[in-house]
């Protein structure tokens, strides 16, 4: 009996035991070569691929519904709407929002942030307040905070972080006052890989009345979400990189602070009714939601949700954790590497740099062998002058990577650095 | 020998490491910072003309295997030619690296140059090859300047 349940037992795990190898058999693009060699892609923190449910569904919408939404009365325009607000329920219980008129689409995560930082930012932000963002934020969360600070004369603060790439938790502390209006902060750096504590930053920031951004681009598709649970204020992502279309990503906002905030955008589909005297802006989400829609786009990031949904982000998360350790464990093998960004929670990206070799040598170089990697600055330019390099190589992982493809990455290293040598 | 090989052929690996003619000017007639913000290289070139003629040239800086040997093989080319056959050889050079890979080029016309010809099979490190010159150019125009390319 007992050895009967360890069988059942086995059986079961076996059963849910992730197959990298039959995973890669739904991303057309992984079966490509480039220049007769397996292609190794590596550029996940850029973009991910995307798997034939997403490329099917795209299809589907063009050849069986493609139709303008909302206020059509025809059979097409109401099945194409029933898709569209169908995916806007996936993505609200994917990050499980309390209600449906919370998840904002967008062009991306930069289009929402810059929705937040204009709409919320220029009407509750003025001289004196302060905007706390930190050293290791993607221009995207940068740039659009220096804007309203412009325009309000509004300050913007910024925590410092550690040699490991890690915030300095005491310094957030300090700047954290009455002033701080907004905290704006990205769960993961896309060029450290670190995962930032936002669970201790919103809670602390709410203590003192500031609302918090969480830039979950480099989050969505590596860790569970629950924007109830965090409590953040807004959560912004892009569609692209969980394995969905570009062009499409979200902005979640607590629906009473998208009620108080004015539209970002004038148009159609974002009113209830127009004279020249007077509009009326529609409800929430759509007074957001102005002009025809990406739908194809919104539709495709549903697919490619449920796509993940179904392996499950908690098997996902494990998996490319051991593919990180792997690949951190080979890569540190050649002594010549230097890793940037070596937080103890991190996600499955590696940026580093070589002695006497220049990223983009390495990046070409690589690119010979069919590896993709992103060499630069990443668009955080204050963590490369941080850490005193012009560029790093960053080699980002998903869960069609595997340990093979960390192989062919680390013996090509090292023939690069032997060149140069 | 693919366009790999041909891209970092040991020439270029040779002044990629050792770097000829490199370090400061002081003084120097001319001078010019070149920076190519997306890769985050720098180049300083200093120059000292006389009669229209360059007398001497060096240069600093980081950057690509690519961008650090075209501005040292860059130097080695420059001693004693006159303003006007230097922008004549940058026009060259300039049109070999932009031509089309089945184009057929003359690279007898470049000289020690030729070993960049193989950099028009990737159009993305074009501007590696040529931030030297642009900058190069930009100080022979104005005397003292800031440059950025990308």
């Amino acid at each position: 009996m007992e050895k009967d349940l360890k069988d059942l037992k086995f059986a079961v795990e076996k059963k849910k035991e992730f197959d990298v190898y039959l995973i890669r058999q739904d991303f057309p693009i992984l079966q490509r070569t480039i220049r007769e060699k397996p292609l190794i892609y590596f550029d996940n923190a850029a973009t991910t691929q995307k798997p034939k449910q997403v490329i099917d569904a795209i299809v589907h919408y063009y050849s069986q519904l493609n139709s303008n939404i909302h206020r059509g009365v025809h059979y097409l325009s109401q099945a194409a709407t029933t898709e569209y607000e169908c995916a806007r329920r996936i993505i609200k219980s994917f990050i499980n929002a309390r209600f449906e008129e919370e998840i904002v689409y967008t062009r991306g995560a930069t289009e929402a942030i810059n929705l937040v930082a204009s709409s919320y930012g220029e009407t509750f932000l003025k001289e004196g307040d302060e905007i706390l963002i930190t050293y290791m934020e993607h221009h995207s969360n940068i740039v659009p905070w220096q804007i309203v600070s412009q325009k309000t004369g509004a300050k913007l603060k910024v925590v410092p972080i550690d040699d490991n790439g890690e915030l300095i938790l005491e310094e957030f502390d300090r700047l954290l006052n009455e002033r701080t209006k907004i905290v704006s902060v990205v769960h993961i750096s896309n060029s450290l890989g670190t995962i930032n504590p936002v669970e201790y930053i919103i809670k602390k920031a709410h203590q003192f009345g500031a609302v918090v951004l969480v830039d979950g681009s480099q989050s969505i598709q590596h860790i569970p979400i629950d924007v109830q649970k965090l409590d953040c204020d807004f959560f912004v992502f892009s569609g692209h990189k969980i394995y969905g279309p570009t062009g499409i990503g979200v902005l979640y906002a607590k629906k009473g602070l998208l009620e108080a905030m004015p539209p970002y955008q004038g148009g159609g589909d974002m009113i209830l009714s127009v004279t020249f005297e007077k509009t009326i802006y529609n409800v929430v989400p759509h007074k957001f939601e102005a002009g025809t829609p990406n739908i194809e786009g919104a539709i495709g990031l549903a697919s490619a949700i449920r796509y993940v949904q179904n392996i499950g982000l908690d098997v996902i998360f494990s998996y490319e954790t051991k593919l990180l350790n792997y690949a951190t464990a080979r890569i540190s093998e050649i002594p010549e590497v230097k890793i940037i960004g070596t937080a103890k929670n991190k996600a499955s990206l590696i940026s580093f740099v070589i002695d006497n070799v220049h990223p983009h040598d390495i990046g070409t170089l690589l690119d010979r062998d069919g590896i993709a990697i992103r060499t630069g600055h990443h668009c955080t330019e204050p963590v490369m002058r941080r850490y005193g390099v012009p560029a790093t190589s960053r080699a980002s992982f998903a869960f069609y990577n595997t340990t093979e493809e960390v192989d062919v990455f680390v013996n090509s290293l090292k023939k690069i650095i032997s060149k140069f040598k | 020998m693919d366009e790999f090989d041909l891209l970092y052929q040991e020439v270029i690996l040779d002044h990629n490491k050792n770097p000829r003619n490199f370090g400061v000017l002081d003084p120097a007639t001319h001078k010019a910072i070149g920076h190519n913000p997306l890769c985050g290289d720098h180049i300083e070139i200093y120059l000292n003309v006389e009669d229209n003629v360059i007398k001497d040239v060096r240069f600093k800086g980081v950057g690509c295997a690519i961008s650090k040997a075209s501005a040292s093989i860059m130097t080695t080319v420059l001693k004693g030619k006159t303003l006007d056959e230097v922008k004549e050889l940058f026009e060259n050079y300039h049109k070999v690296l932009t031509s089309k890979p089945d184009e057929p080029v003359d690279t007898e016309k470049l000289g020690k140059l030729a070993v960049f010809a193989g950099v028009r099979e990737f159009p993305v490190r074009v501007k590696c090859a040529t931030l030297a010159w642009h900058t190069l150019m930009e100080a022979l125009e104005k005397k003292d300047s800031v440059l950025k390319v990308d």
